[in-house]
């Protein structure tokens, strides 16, 4: 038998870690979403420069919708700090071996890319920019009619994209004294469920917004561009079932990846198999293997299955689902993690 | 260049918590807080028991964890005995390095930045032992060159027993715990 006492009481610290409440859990789901719109962003670039006509093209849209979540996402962030008068400091130095100062110089260029990315179709999805502004409409041209610039912008997005995506995993996936997010899964997981979540919050937008035309006024003008990612004309359905189809593989890999962080977590250290008995039992399990695999994962997979066989109806359903599993993964993963330590291996004794 | 470490014989250490309160004093710790303070470890079975009592603190670690995943740098390793510091003004309270930190040995101060241990660097700079260990009615505290082959924790090192916190993390901690 083992007691152990101590006299620290330490707010956050003890009687157990709690230092990230719902910020960071947000933060890193809306950071995988913004990277996962970065990515199909950069599929539709690639395609027009190819060639294909990509107006209708709904993901050509989505930077500008990916630019405010990543603001909300980083006003959590801010939120989160505890000195958050000093986050400056981060941008007077690089720390080479800190995935969060990457990260922070990462999200830098992103926010560029995003907003060159958002100009190619803001002045047709807001026509007022384009009357109003008219270099944004020669600026949109001077990439839209040049292949060459539409490839290379859709390479940098899906480059970025999925630095970001991995990025958030890598995060936590450093922190040497919490065993659960230990695992090189952790940033694929991420990354995949980030790329599931933006084809969902795509696919939710085509349903729910459909073809109008857009609104000619300033005011809104900017507000159906943000909440109309399809842009002013209607989707051909083949890129809405393709959209589906990419979620439909994204994910069952996820699944797969998740059987792995469990079967790799279970199979390594005290520490790891402790980490992962979080999961199975205890105040998490619930949340995880009904919130995130079973109406996250495993009945949004299953409905968009039968939706595409024709043998249930096209809803939102699963788009929805599949936003609120990937945040519940995310709710899950940053609260259990800061609750696994390492085991000592002297207690055993 | 020194290599400060740390050594407790938990042989000698009653848990006073003078170390504690030394401290608290000394650097001025926020009410409610420590940066330092005492672990009871009890095992067996009665009536083979065995106790162990620790003075535990940051362990300031050859390879710490807190310091690699600092974005700003705030987190560093001191050149005066290879101590690792805070600089309080470059700290944006991402609580990284507690997250990190197998030990628990850091917090967030009131004030927003993040607090730990300092081996007392205002005093090893004047060649004074930290507060806890100058205080200590046991002497059970020992504090010193770890490089240096004929400083005291050396040679306590060298003719003793003793045993660290969580080996098995790779931090490698220098806090010593005498057996």
């Amino acid at each position: 038998m083992l007691e152990l006492t101590t006299t620290r009481h330490n707010p956050l610290i003890d009687p157990a870690l709690h230092i990230w409440g719902w910020e960071i859990p947000v933060y890193l789901f809306l950071g995988g979403m913004v990277a996962g719109m970065m990515v199909f962003a950069g599929l539709a670039m690639l395609r027009t420069a190819r060639g294909e006509d990509t107006r209708t093209f709904f993901s050509l849209q989505t930077p500008l919708l990916a630019f405010v979540l990543l603001n909300i996402g980083m006003l959590a962030l801010l939120l989160d700090l505890a000195h958050p008068l000093y986050v400056w400091a981060i941008y007077i130095t690089f720390e080479p071996l800190s995935p969060m100062a990457w990260g922070s110089w990462v999200l830098l260029i992103v926010y560029a890319i995003l907003l060159v990315s958002a100009l190619i179709r803001l002045p047709e999805a807001w026509p007022w920019l384009g009357r109003t502004v008219p270099w944004t409409a020669r600026a949109s041209d001077w990439f839209f009619n040049r292949p060459a610039r539409m490839a290379a912008l859709g390479w940098i997005n899906i480059v970025f994209g999925i630095a970001v995506g991995v990025y958030t995993g890598i995060l936590l996936n450093t922190m040497v004294a919490r065993p659960l997010w230990n695992t090189a899964v952790l940033p694929v997981l991420f990354l995949v469920s980030g790329l599931s979540a933006a084809a969902a919050a795509l696919h939710l937008a085509a349903r729910v917004f459909g073809a109008r035309p857009a609104p000619q006024g300033m005011l809104s003008g900017a507000i159906a561009a943000l909440g109309q990612p399809l842009g002013p004309q209607a989707p051909a359905p083949h890129t809405a079932e393709s959209l589906q189809r990419a979620d439909v593989g994204l994910l069952a890999f996820e699944l797969v990846l998740i059987f792995l962080l469990l079967l790799g977590l279970v199979t390594s250290s005290a520490s790891h198999s402790a980490a992962a008995a979080l999961l199975f039992g205890g105040q998490y399990a619930l949340l995880f293997w009904i919130g995130v695999v079973a109406l996250g994962i495993v009945v949004p997979l299953v409905m968009q299955l039968l939706e595409m066989s024709h043998r249930l109806p096209h809803t939102v359903v699963p788009a929805v689902l599949v936003l609120a599993g990937g945040f519940a993964l995310r709710w899950v993963l940053v609260n259990a993690g800061q609750a696994s330590a390492i085991v000592s291996a002297a207690a055993a004794r | 260049m020194a290599r400060f470490g740390m050594v407790i014989d938990t042989a000698k250490c009653v848990g006073c918590m003078d170390c504690v309160v030394a401290c608290q004093t000394e650097n001025d710790v926020p009410h409610g807080y420590c940066r330092d303070w005492i672990t009871t470890e009890v095992r067996g079975t009665f009536p083979n028991l065995a106790m162990e009592i620790r003075s535990e603190r940051c362990n300031h670690c050859d390879n710490p964890p807190c310091v690699q995943c600092c974005p700003t740098g705030a987190s560093h390793v001191e050149p005066l005995g290879k101590t690792v510091q805070v600089t309080s003004s470059r700290c944006i309270g991402c609580k990284a390095c507690i997250a990190s930190c197998p030990y628990g040995a850091r917090y967030v101060h009131p004030k927003g930045y993040v607090d730990k241990c300092t081996f007392c660097l205002h005093r090893t700079r004047d060649g004074k032992d930290p507060a806890c260990v100058s205080v200590c009615p046991t002497r059970c505290m020992a504090f010193g060159d770890l490089d240096d082959p004929k400083s005291a924790v050396s040679t306590l090192l060298a003719s003793r027993k003793w045993h660290t916190l969580l080996p098995e993390a790779g931090t490698r901690p220098r806090v010593y715990y005498l057996t």
